[in-house]
């Protein structure tokens, strides 16, 4: 009998899977959007069975709201008739050779490391922002920046018209 | 229970899922949604690690500061990118990769 954590990440996992062969496989470039919306929410899910409450709630703010909605926007600006019925590169096969070897690469490695482990904890919300403002302000203020350096380059870049064309 | 090979499983599978989206698309659009599915692996794998290995509180806590510093440069990642995929359809009329090989020598 599977513990009911064990049956909640299951359903976590088959949420984040699913949703990222849909990413990858599917022909519809708008359902490929909505794939990633169900894959990003059940990372948040994953998150949640680790007891990061804080970061379930970014991951289902920033991916969940932010990222999708850009991505359909982009989709929107970029004409998406092109890629109604998407065709995938001609060596698509070699692609899917390459991930089959990094992924029992990537298991075997995991597998036999045999890291020892304890019973699975998370961390308070006190102490993630305790710790976040205090130890790791500095590195907290530089990642700050960079969004702000990023954001404004984006609107640089998208900007018509002006002297920077 | 859950143990951390589960994680690192789930992870090691969604990273490799978004490197044949990478390898095997063509939109721009798509192979840009690919990287932020590998990007997730990595974090699924840090939350693994922060939550089950044998560490005090303080470092329990970077695993976690970890990725929201992950998170933070994703999005500042994917707002450039957009904004280089919207240049490159307003020059060419297209944001089909194939294309755009003007760099191939």
């Amino acid at each position: 009998m599977a513990s009911p954590s064990l049956i909640l990440f299951y359903i976590a996992a088959a949420l984040v899977l699913g949703g990222a062969l849909g990413v990858a496989l599917t022909r519809n470039i708008v359902y490929a959007a909505f794939a990633l919306l169900a894959a990003m929410l059940g990372v948040a899910g994953v998150f949640l069975l680790m007891f990061a409450e804080f970061l379930a709630l970014v991951q289902v703010l920033i991916y969940g709201g932010a990222v999708v909605i850009v991505v359909l926007f982009s989709l929107m600006l970029t004409r998406i008739q092109d890629f109604v019925r998407l065709t995938d590169h001609s060596q698509w096969p070699l692609a899917a050779v390459t991930a089959a070897v990094v992924f029992c690469l990537l298991v075997a490695a995991a597998l036999t490391t045999g890291a020892r482990t304890v019973e699975r904890q998370g961390v308070g919300f006190f102490e993630l922002g305790e710790s976040l403002f205090t130890r790791w302000a500095v590195p907290f203020e530089v990642a700050s920046l960079v969004l702000l350096v990023a954001l404004i380059g984006s609107i640089v870049l998208v900007r018509t018209g002006g002297d920077g064309d | 229970m859950i143990e951390l090979a589960h994680l690192q499983i789930l992870a090691a599978a969604l990273f490799s899922i978004g490197l044949y989206g990478v390898m095997a698309r063509r939109s721009a659009v798509l192979i840009l949604m690919s990287i932020e599915l590998m990007l997730n692996a990595v974090n699924i794998n840090l939350i693994g690690f922060a939550a089950f290995m044998d560490f005090d509180e303080a470092q329990r806590a970077l695993g976690q500061i970890l990725i929201i510093f992950v998170i933070t440069i994703a999005a500042a990642e994917l707002a450039l990118a957009i904004a280089i995929i919207l240049r490159l359809y307003r020059n060419r009329s297209s944001v089909n990769v194939d294309g755009m090989d003007s760099l191939k020598w």
